[in-house]
C-alpha cells in the first residue's frame, strides 16, 4: 500500500523501548493534577464508541468520596465487527496494564479489573503470565496497585458498564439506571473508573508523547488515532491504526473492493452510510462516531439480510429487562419479514421506524436505544431492498 | 453427586464464597462438566449461602453457561454479519453432514455439541468457529473436516 491517501499511525502497536514499564516508572512519579491536565489537554476522549472525556471521567472518580476506589478495563469487546482489543490485548498487554496502574494513581485505586469476554478465553494464559511480569515491575517501583481478570461469559449487553459491573459482582448482566454514574457508584457501588482497552494505551501515549504531540493527529473534536477494525466485502480486512476526522470516501477508496455500496461505521449499533453521503461523512465524534467497527458492503448484499441479521442478534442479546428493547427487538425483526412477504403494506415501514425512534427514548440502556441507528440508517437509505 | 459436591467445594476454595464468586464458580463447573445441572445449581447456592433463584437467575443469563447438558467438546459457529457473508451456512451444513446432528444437539456419544453463536470477533477472518474455548478463523469445508477429524481421534 505504497499510494495511501490515509495517514497510517503506529503508535498503540509500536514498540518504543526495550525497557520494560518505563512509562509507568516515570508518570507515577507525577503529580495528579498534571497528569489529569495533560489529558485534558489531549483531548482524549473513550475508545469504546461513547467517547466521553477520559480527563473527566478520572476527575469525577478522583474527586468522588469514599476510600474504597476501582479501575476497570473494559474488554468485553462484543459489537459486531470489531476484534481491535482482541488484537491489543495480545499484543500490547503492557501499555494497558500500564495505563490502569497510572488511572489507579491519579484516582486512589489500588486495585484494578480486566473484563475479559468469554469467547477471548484463550488469551488467559499468556495475560496471566504478563500480569505476573506486572506485578513484580509495580513491586519494585514500590506501588501498591493489583489486577485481577475477570471473564464473561458470552453476553453482549455485558460491554454496557452497569451491566459490566452486575455480572463481575456476580449477577445477571442488566444495566442499571443512571445516575448514579460508575465515577460515584460503580464496581460495588464504589467510584470505578471504566475505560476501553484502547483508552488506556492512550493514556501511556500521551504521557510519552506530551499531549501537544497527540492533539497534532486527528480533529478539533476527535483527537489522535484510532484502531479501526475492518471486515466485510475488502480485499484487506484486519486491524488497522489510522488518524481520525478522516472522510469516508477517502476511506472507502483505501479498503473498498470497487464496489462498495454501503458502509456500517459503529457495529450493529452504529449507522449504516449509503454510497451517495460517502464524500460528506466524516469518521469521528463530529460525525458518524465508532468504536472502530467498520464493514463494507458491496452491491452483491442484500441490505435486508444485513439488516435481519443485526434484529436477531439484538434480540437475542437484550437482557429482556425494560419493554422497550425485549419487544421493540422482536417487532422490528419481525416486522421486516412481514414486509418481505407481502403480509404488510410498505407504509408498515414507518410504523416500525416509529418504534425503533420510542426505544430510542424509553429503552434503559444504550443497546436498546441504538437499535434506532441502524434500523433507520438502513431502511430509510435502502427501501427498495426492504419491499422487494 | 458428590463428585459435584467435591468441585464445587474446591471452586469455592480457590473464588471464595462470596456472591463476586458466583460467575467465576458457574465457569469452573461448566470448564469441567460442561453444564450446570440443577443439583450443581443448588450445591452452589448452598455453599455460597445465596438462594437457588439466585443462582439460577445469573446460570441461565449467559449463553456461555450452559444449563443441557453438553458434549465434551462444544462448537460454537459464529452466525453474526460478515461470518454469514463469507459462507457460514456452508460451515454449518459440513459440520452437521459430518456429526450427523443439528444444530442445538448432541451426538449420542456425548462427544460433539454443534451450537450457533453471536459474533465472536474474527470478523476480518469469517467464517470462524470455537471448540470449547480454541478458536478456528478463515474457515473452509476441507478446514473443518480436517480439524473435526482431529478432535474425532482425541
Amino acid at each position: 500500500m505504497s499510494d495511501t491517501t490515509l495517514k497510517r499511525v503506529d503508535l498503540i502497536f509500536g514498540e518504543y523501548s526495550n525497557e520494560k514499564y518505563k512509562v509507568l516508572a516515570e508518570t507515577i512519579k507525577r503529580p495528579n493534577e498534571e497528569i489529569i491536565n495533560d489529558l485534558l489537554e489531549s483531548g482524549l476522549r473513550g475508545r469504546g464508541g461513547a467517547g466521553f472525556p477520559t480527563a473527566m471521567k478520572w476527575k469525577y472518580t478522583a474527586q468522588a468520596p469514599g476510600d474504597e476506589k476501582f479501575v476497570v478495563c473494559n474488554a468485553d469487546e462484543g459489537e459486531p465487527g470489531t476484534f481491535k482489543d482482541r488484537e491489543i490485548l495480545s499484543r500490547v498487554p503492557r501499555k494497558v496494564f500500564s495505563g490502569m496502574a497510572i488511572c489507579g494513581k491519579v484516582i486512589g485505586a489500588k486495585k484494578g479489573y480486566v473484563y475479559l469476554r468469554g469467547e477471548y478465553r484463550f488469551l488467559v494464559p499468556e495475560l496471566m503470565q504478563e500480569l505476573e511480569i506486572f506485578h513484580q515491575h509495580v513491586k519494585k517501583l514500590g506501588y501498591d496497585f493489583t489486577i485481577e481478570l475477570r471473564l464473561g461469559s458470552g453476553a453482549y449487553i455485558c460491554g454496557e458498564e452497569s451491566a459490566l459491573f452486575e455480572s463481575m459482582e456476580g449477577g445477571r448482566g442488566e444495566p442499571r439506571n443512571k445516575p448514579p454514574y460508575p465515577t460515584t457508584a460503580g464496581f460495588k457501588k464504589k467510584p470505578t473508573v471504566i475505560n476501553n482497552v484502547e483508552t488506556f494505551v492512550n493514556v501511556v501515549m500521551i504521557m510519552r508523547l506530551g499531549p501537544i504531540q497527540f492533539k497534532l493527529l486527528g480533529t478539533k473534536d476527535s483527537r489522535g488515532s484510532k484502531v479501526f477494525s475492518v471486515s466485510g466485502d475488502t480485499p484487506i480486512p484486519g486491524i488497522y491504526e489510522l488518524e481520525l476526522g478522516m472522510f469516508l470516501d477517502r476511506f472507502v477508496e483505501e479498503f473498498g473492493d470497487g464496489d462498495t455500496k454501503a458502509v456500517q461505521v459503529g457495529g450493529a449499533s452504529g449507522f449504516c452510510v449509503p454510497r451517495k453521503k460517502f464524500s460528506e461523512t466524516i469518521i469521528g465524534f463530529e460525525g458518524v462516531p465508532t468504536g472502530g467497527s467498520m464493514m463494507l458492503f458491496n452491491s452483491s448484499r442484500s441490505m435486508y439480510n444485513v439488516l435481519h441479521n443485526y434484529l436477531d442478534f439484538f434480540e437475542e442479546e437484550s437482557c429482556g429487562q425494560c419493554t422497550p428493547c425485549r419487544v421493540g427487538c422482536q417487532q422490528l425483526r419481525k416486522g421486516i419479514v412481514a414486509v418481505k412477504k407481502g403480509e404488510k403494506s410498505a407504509h408498515y415501514l414507518d410504523q416500525l421506524m416509529k418504534l425503533s425512534e420510542s426505544m430510542k427514548i424509553t429503552a434503559k440502556c444504550g443497546l436498546g436505544q441504538s437499535v434506532a441507528n441502524s434500523f433507520s440508517s438502513i431502511v430509510n437509505n435502502f427501501k427498495e431492498e426492504m419491499i422487494y | 453427586m458428590d463428585e459435584i459436591k467435591e468441585l464445587i467445594m474446591t471452586l469455592a476454595d480457590k473464588y471464595g464464597r462470596s456472591r463476586e464468586s458466583l460467575l467465576p464458580i458457574l465457569q469452573g463447573v461448566v470448564a469441567k462438566e460442561q453444564y450446570i445441572s440443577d443439583v450443581a445449581m443448588t450445591e452452589i447456592a448452598k455453599e455460597l449461602d445465596l438462594s437457588a433463584a439466585q443462582v439460577y437467575g445469573t446460570a441461565t443469563f449467559y449463553s456461555f453457561l450452559d444449563t443441557e447438558p453438553r458434549g465434551e467438546y462444544v462448537i460454537r459457529v459464529c452466525k453474526t454479519i460478515t461470518c454469514d457473508m463469507h459462507g457460514k451456512k456452508q460451515i454449518i451444513q459440513t459440520l452437521e453432514d459430518m456429526l450427523k446432528i443439528k444444530v442445538g444437539e448432541t451426538t449420542p456419544n456425548k462427544k460433539f455439541s454443534l451450537l450457533e453463536t453471536n459474533c465472536l470477533g474474527w470478523c476480518h477472518e469469517g467464517p470462524a468457529m470455537l471448540i470449547n474455548e480454541k478458536p478456528f478463523s478463515g474457515l473452509t469445508s476441507e478446514k473443518v473436516i480436517e480439524i473435526i477429524s482431529q478432535y474425532m481421534n482425541k
